[in-house]
Formats: structure tokens, C-alpha cells, sequence
């Protein structure tokens, strides 16, 4: 599909967004192959300070921070990738099918998702992560069916402008199925919204791992994530050991470049937004 | 010789970005060098199809260029000086207080929280121009002239509180209360109702001709500009194509594009005689859900194969939702359709793939009727692939004939609908009817949205595949010309009923109900002095009752 380039430089922000995105993606890639020691071996001593030998120092119990970074950015970014990807094909499809049908299905649709909008995701996926097994399975779908309410939300109201176009209605009118009118005629039309929503409902899932990591029930030892390393060395903090802030550190750096990507995206494409305009 | 020209563009030449789908951005020209002189207390029409830079040069009197729109090069001489070099703070005072500016439409341009008299007034009191009491009295007087009811208290109401037409005779009090010397006039009537358009027009002239200021009137119906402008400009592509007294351009123009304008509407068409139907639509009422309305009550009418009906009537008449009864999309309450000799279910999921298939309908839209996602391929092949099964080559040498037919060449096929013109786009749109070889199509004022010449293309078009394929047509419109040219029957519909039904020759011929008579006499005519005459006409009528 041809797309218009209204702008045929690439802006500053977005050249910073899309080269840390993609050192963070390749870094999470090729981990195996990049981290220097092993995700779990400990290596020097307890808190060393960066040397040439650790770039970034040890950790609590003397494991290389870089190595463990950098592994901890492969199951992150995995993690929140898979959760997000559900969270779309759930909340994209309920949202198209809700517009399209109206009615009885978009109330009951609609309420649900209100429902479980009106408790802190937190709380649930506390109360859901502590009678459930741990594992990063549940702990994708967990994720992945809290964050599809919130792309629920923004598919039924951009599903239901498309829906009231003529050409929607020309082909409910020639005798389509619901699958064509929600595939061929909305998808398309609705895609750059959602793909710069998809950037910030990864962010937001990074975020929300790192937190229950923090807490405890996200990702488990002997797999290392950003929050959990924080959590692990958040006791440094008191003696001046800088350990816990690097992985803080990494887990905004990849929510502002993700969300400089998210920006461009959508300024990129929303003049076409329909099609029309611009 | 005192010198009375109030306006005088020299050489003026518009530039505009443009954004093409697909395409690096690129400078276009919008307006060549055009020359336009105007003298105090006169109207000048500017006329063309869309494009052709009537509203740019127009808006260039106050030194105004539309987003990302720039004035290069020219003089433009008010009042004696050059504004194109004005400064920000120079044209600040000269907007609103030497030229105002009445818009398409009026419902958009007033600010629904805020009285109509606290806007009409405003630039007069921002400009320092008269005094509250001074500003209000002049606004109560405007709206006398203009003929809005109860003129001490109308600027009281809310816009959302008047009608239309009232709406847009606000705006011309708003546009004349500072006593500008030139007043822009946007297509102030295009957006009305025709029955609404020519008591607009009276009041707009009767005002200009009584405040005895400059106008520059933008539109592209002819018939209009003729009752109203003193002389008339004819411009096409940003070029001046015509220019002369009103009465020289309607009756000896001197260009084949002027002469083409002026012949768009003797369009004729022999009427057909009655046949068996096809489409019986019997008894027929409707309400939306959720309402306790009837928005069409009790319709009936017939089509025969090969024929059309013209459905006329103004907008809220409930032409489109005859269309969306018959369709299926707002099943009746009550009354039956028939058609090709079996009964239609009365809602959509009732309906059978080939009932689905023969009725096909146009919107007036193209832009929005088709799916700016899909090439013109897809949009014409998916009723092929839907309702025959037709794959691969065989779809794509079908989707090749039927742009042939709507005479379109090749190549068309990997296009966008953002690629292509608006005539164009109502081509493709025919095209993906006839895809699936209807029986009836439901044309939904599919040349309102396009201009004459356009309109006329799609119209001689629409005809030849008639005759071509039999198919019959429910034609939507609110143009009485269109229906001339079209029409074998006609149903006259107002406030959801059909108030005069049968042959184009009966309908059209006295002995008129009321309705009718008002609608047919209020169509603007070719013709200088057309509208005193109607007015005039109508005075007597009412008197005489």
C-alpha cells in the first residue's frame, strides 16, 4: 500500500525514538550473544562500582548489571510485545464487532468493559497473579486482557465513525458478512490510530510488568526483568550504590523513545486518517 | 470624472501547496493573473465550477489567503491604496469595517452559545464603527429589510432557534451592519433549500440595493448570479474565461465554456409510456426507532423496468428514507414492497442474495461511499467476486468492460479514490452498481454534489447504460432541472408524504397543488428580472387571497 510522505525528512525526535527502540530490540534480540557473563552467575563482588571489567557494576549479590540488563530487556520487552499483541486482537475485534452491531451486543460489550475499567488494573491483576500459577504465560494474559478494555475503548470509537460511512453501508447492503466489514472495510481505515496506540499500550505494559515485578508476582528468579531488578537492589540505594537506578533508568529511556516512535507515527499518518484531507 | 472604483485587482496571482496521495508536496498555481475592476454600489458575480478560484480571488479583496494559500504577485487596490503589502494591523481595521464577508454556511459560521444579536453587532462595536444602541438599532433595521419575522426581537434568539434561510439572512445583517463598501457574498444560497434560496436571494438584493454598497457574489449556479449581479465574470482553472453585463454573458455569450454553462440545463428527455412495474412500493410508512414519528406516510408508487421516477421534494421531505425503506436498511411499519413479482422482506437480513443484488444504490457522496483503502479494483471487482464468484483474470477483464462503459480507460484499475476527480469518483461508484447487473438503481442525489458540466457527463451517462441495460432508476433530487432531464414519472414528496404522484408530463403540468406550484416556481430561471417578477408574482397571489 502506497502511503503519502508529507514529510520526506525524518524529524530529530523520531531518528532519537526509532535508533533507541531499535538498540533495545536488538540488544533483546541477540541477549545470548551481547550480555558479557551470564544472566545468573555471580561474578565479582557485592555493588562494585562500574569498572572496564562491569560497565555498569555488580549487584547485590555480585551478578554483572549489564549482562542481567540486558536479559532482563529480552523478557521485558517480550513480555510486554505478547501482552500488547493480545491486548489488541481482543480489544481491536470486540471494539469493530460492538460498532458494527450496535445495539444490545455494544451495551453488554460496552458495560463489561466499564466494569472491569472501574477497578484499578493493579488491584485486579494483584487478586488474579496470587490464586493463579506463576508463570509468564499467565502473566502475558493477564496483562493482555486488563490493557484490551483500554483498546477496546478507542477501536469502538474510531470503529464507530467508519461504521456510519456510506461505503460501510454499501456493503451491508450488497449482503457482506460481519468478518469483511470489520477486515477489509474498517481494519484498514482505522490502523494508524491503533498503531500509534499500540506504542503506548506497550509502554504502558512494560510499566505495568515492572511494577508487579517489583512487587513480587511479575516475572520470577531465576529470569531477570528491569522492575524486579530495582526491587533487588533498591536496599543499595540507602548506602549510595547506584545499582537499582540503572534499570529505573532503562525503563524510561524505552518508554520515551517507543513514545517518540508512537508520535511520529501518527502525525506521519494521520492526514490520511479516511483517507481524506491532507 | 470622479472616480468610483472602489476595488481593482491587477495581475493577481494565487500559489498554493498541494499534498498529492503518493507524491512529493508541489507548488500549484490556483489563480493566473486575473484582473477584476469594481465600482461603488455594484455587484460583480464571480462564477465557475469548483476549482475554478472564484472563492481565493474573492477572498483576496480583503487581502485573505485560505490555509497555506499565498498572494504573489498583483496589486489589490481598495479604497485607493495597495492592501497585498498591508500590514497585520492595517488589515485588522480593514477586515470587518471596509469588506465583510457573508459564508456558504451560516449554521457553521455562528457561535451556537451566543445570541445572534451579540454577533451581528460585534465587528460593528469592535471597530469602534457606532455606539451599542446605535449598532442594535441599525441590526433591528437590517432585519426588517432583510424580511426576518419579528425584527425587535430576533437578534434574541439562539441560531439554533431559526431556520436555515433566516440564519443566512442574519449573516447578511452581520456582513452590512458596520456599512462596509464591499461585501464578499460565498454562494450564500447554495446550501438552502430552493424553496428557501429565492427569499433569501430577494432579501440579499433588496439589501444590497438599499445600503448601496459593492458586492462580489461567488457561486456556480448561473440562473442565481443572473437575478443578482450587474456584470458577471466567468473563470475556469484560476483564468477569466468571460466578462460582461449580466444580460450579454446569459443571452450572447462569447466563449464555448460560458455557452456550455448556459445550455446545462435544456437538457431534454422524451418520457416513456407507463408500463408494468417492477418496484411496487404499497402503502409504505416508516418511523426510526425509538421515535414516534412517522417520517413516511403511507407512500405508494411504481416503476417500470427501463424507466425512472424522480423523487423531489426538499431536504427533510423523506426522499432519502423512501430509499432506506426500500432498501431494507428502515424496515416499514407498515405497507409492502414489491418487486420483479415477489415480495421483499421488509428488513435487510430477510433478504435473499439476489434480492440484495438487484436493487443496488449510488450515494451522493462518493467520497464517502467508497472505502479510500481499496483501489478501484477491489471496489468495482467485490460485487463480481460476491455475487458471481468471478476470480482472478476473469474479475479483472469485468472490472476493465465496466470502466469502459462508465468511459474510463485503462489504468484506472490500481487507483485510489483520493486519486481520482469527483466526476470520476461518481463513475467508479456507477460502476460497482452495474457490477452486479441491478435491476433497479437508487440514484441518492448523485449530481448535487458535483458541477454542471460534471453533472451533465454523469447524467447523459447514467441515461445511455439505461438504455443499454434496461435497468430502471429511483432518481433522488432536489434539482427540478435534473428531473426535466431524466424523469418518466415523478413523485413530489413533502413533510414524509407524496403530494403529487404520475407521468413527468402530468406532474409537470397545471393544474398545481400548492406545494408543488411554490417548489416549481421558486427553480431560479435564466432569466433577467426572474426573481422581482416571482416575488411579485407571489405579493399578488397572497394579497389576492
Amino acid at each position: 500500500m502506497r502511503l503519502p510522505f508529507t514529510q520526506t525528512r525524518l524529524p530529530l525526535a523520531a531518528f532519537i525514538g526509532l535508533s533507541l527502540t531499535g538498540i533495545f530490540l536488538f540488544c533483546a534480540v541477540f541477549a545470548q550473544w551481547i550480555a558479557p557473563y551470564p544472566i545468573d552467575m555471580a561474578v565479582g563482588g557485592v555493588w562494585e562500582s562500574p569498572s572496564a571489567k562491569y560497565w555498569l557494576g555488580t549487584d547485590t549479590i555480585g551478578r554483572d548489571i549489564l549482562s542481567r540488563l540486558i536479559y532482563g530487556g529480552q523478557i521485558t520487552i517480550f513480555v510486554a510485545l505478547a501482552s500488547s499483541a493480545l491486548a489488541f486482537s481482543l480489544g481491536a475485534f470486540f471494539g469493530f464487532f460492538a460498532a458494527v452491531n450496535g445495539g444490545w451486543i455494544d451495551q453488554t460489550l460496552s458495560r463489561i468493559v466499564d466494569l472491569m475499567m472501574a477497578i484499578p488494573s493493579l488491584i485486579v491483576a494483584l487478586v488474579m497473579l496470587s490464586v493463579l500459577p506463576l508463570n509468564l504465560t499467565v502473566l502475558i494474559l493477564v496483562i493482555g486482557v486488563l490493557d484490551s478494555t483500554r483498546v477496546f475503548r478507542l477501536s469502538r470509537a474510531v470503529a464507530v465513525d467508519i461504521a456510519v460511512m456510506d461505503y460501510v453501508e454499501a456493503a451491508k447492503l450488497r449482503g457482506e458478512g460481519g468478518a469483511w466489514v470489520i477486515f477489509r472495510e474498517i481494519l484498514p481505515n482505522a490502523l494508524s490510530p491503533l498503531v500509534a496506540e499500540f506504542g503506548l499500550r506497550f509502554i504502558f505494559a512494560v510499566l505495568f510488568i515492572s511494577t508487579l515485578s517489583f512487587l513480587g508476582l511479575g516475572i520470577q528468579p531465576p529470569l531477570a526483568d528491569w522492575g524486579g531488578m530495582v526491587k533487588e537492589n533498591k536496599d543499595g540505594l540507602v548506602y549510595g550504590k547506584s545499582a537499582a537506578l540503572v534499570p529505573a533508568f532503562a525503563i524510561a529511556a524505552l518508554a520515551i523513545s517507543v513514545n517518540l516512535v508512537a508520535d511520529w507515527v501518527l502525525t506521519r499518518t494521520s492526514s490520511l486518517k479516511g483517507g481524506r484531507g491532507g | 470624472m470622479a472616480d468610483d472604483t472602489l476595488l481593482d485587482i491587477k495581475g493577481l496571482v494565487i500559489e498554493a501547496t498541494s499534498y498529492p496521495p503518493g507524491e512529493p508536496p508541489k507548488e500549484v498555481t490556483l489563480v493566473h493573473g486575473v484582473d477584476l475592476k469594481l465600482r461603488r454600489g455594484k455587484v460583480l458575480g464571480l462564477i465557475g465550477e469548483s476549482g475554478a478560484g472564484k472563492s481565493t480571488i474573492g477572498l483576496s479583496a480583503m487581502a485573505y489567503g485560505r490555509g497555506g494559500v499565498r498572494l504573489t504577485q498583483g496589486t489589490i487596490t481598495l479604497n485607493g491604496r495597495d492592501i497585498r503589502q498591508a500590514s497585520a494591523r492595517d488589515l485588522r481595521t480593514l477586515r470587518g469595517k471596509e469588506v465583510t464577508y457573508v459564508a456558504q454556511s451560516a449554521a457553521a459560521a455562528f457561535n451556537p452559545a451566543k445570541r445572534l444579536m451579540e454577533q451581528v453587532i460585534e465587528t460593528s462595536l469592535a471597530h469602534g464603527i457606532m455606539t451599542k444602541p446605535e449598532a442594535e438599532a441599525r441590526a433591528v433595521m437590517l432585519f426588517r429589510k432583510l424580511g426576518l419575522p419579528n425584527p425587535e426581537a430576533f437578534g434574541n434568539r439562539y441560531p439554533h432557534q431559526v431556520s436555515g434561510g433566516q440564519l443566512q439572512r442574519a449573516m447578511t445583517a452581520m456582513a452590512l451592519c458596520p456599512k462596509p463598501d464591499l461585501v464578499i457574498f460565498d454562494e450564500p444560497t447554495t446550501a438552502l433549500d430552493v424553496t428557501t434560496q429565492i427569499d433569501v436571494l430577494a432579501a440579499i438584493k433588496e439589501a444590497i440595493r438599499d445600503t448601496h454598497v459593492a458586492a462580489l457574489y461567488i457561486t456556480h449556479d448561473l440562473a442565481v448570479v443572473a437575478q443578482v449581479a450587474d456584470e458577471i465574470m466567468v473563470l475556469r482553472h484560476g483564468r477569466l474565461v468571460e466578462h460582461g453585463d449580466t444580460a450579454q454573458v446569459i443571452h450572447a455569450p462569447r466563449q464555448d465554456y460560458t455557452r456550455a454553462l448556459v445550455s446545462v440545463r435544456s437538457l431534454e428527455h422524451e418520457e416513456k409510456p407507463p408500463a408494468p412495474p417492477i418496484l411496487r412500493v404499497e402503502g409504505v410508512t416508516a418511523r426510526y426507532r425509538g421515535t414516534n414519528f412517522d417520517v413516511l406516510k403511507n407512500i405508494t408508487v411504481d416503476l417500470a423496468p427501463g424507466q425512472t421516477l424522480a423523487v423531489v421534494g426538499e431536504s427533510g421531505s423523506g426522499k432519502s428514507t423512501l430509499a432506506r425503506a426500500i432498501t431494507g436498511l428502515l424496515p416499514p411499519t407498515q405497507g409492502r414492497i414489491g418487486f420483479a413479482g415477489r415480495q421483499l422482506s421488509r428488513e435487510l437480513k430477510g433478504r435473499t442474495k439476489d434480492d440484495l443484488r438487484e436493487i443496488q444504490m449510488i450515494y451522493q457522496m462518493a467520497d464517502t461511499a467508497m472505502n479510500p483503502r481499496q483501489t478501484v479494483g477491489t471496489i468495482i471487482g467485490r460485487p463480481l467476486e460476491f455475487y458471481f464468484g468471478l476470480r482472478g483474470a476473469a474479475r479483472d477483464k469485468r472490472v476493465q468492460d465496466l470502466l469502459d462503459q462508465i468511459e474510463m480507460g485503462k489504468g484506472f484499475a490500481d487507483r485510489y479514490p483520493a486519486e481520482l476527480s469527483g466526476g470520476q469518483k461518481q463513475r467508479v461508484c456507477i460502476a460497482r452498481a452495474l457490477a452486479a447487473n441491478p435491476k433497479l438503481i437508487i440514484c441518492d442525489e448523485v449530481t448535487s454534489a458535483l458541477d454542471p458540466l460534471v453533472a451533465d457527463g454523469i447524467l447523459k451517462l447514467l441515461m445511455a447504460l439505461q438504455s443499454e441495460a434496461q435497468v430502471a432508476y429511483l432518481f433522488i433530487t432536489h434539482d427540478l432541472a435534473t428531473v426535466r432531464a431524466i424523469a418518466d414519472k415523478i413523485a413530489v414528496m413533502y413533510k414524509g408524504a407524496v403530494v403529487r404522484y404520475g407521468q413527468k408530463s402530468d406532474v409537470l403540468a397545471p393544474p398545481f397543488d400548492d406545494y408543488t406550484d411554490l417548489l416549481l416556481s421558486s427553480v431560479p430561471e435564466m432569466e433577467i428580472g426572474w426573481l422581482e417578477k416571482t416575488i411579485a408574482h407571489r405579493r399578488m397571489e397572497s394579497a389576492g387571497n
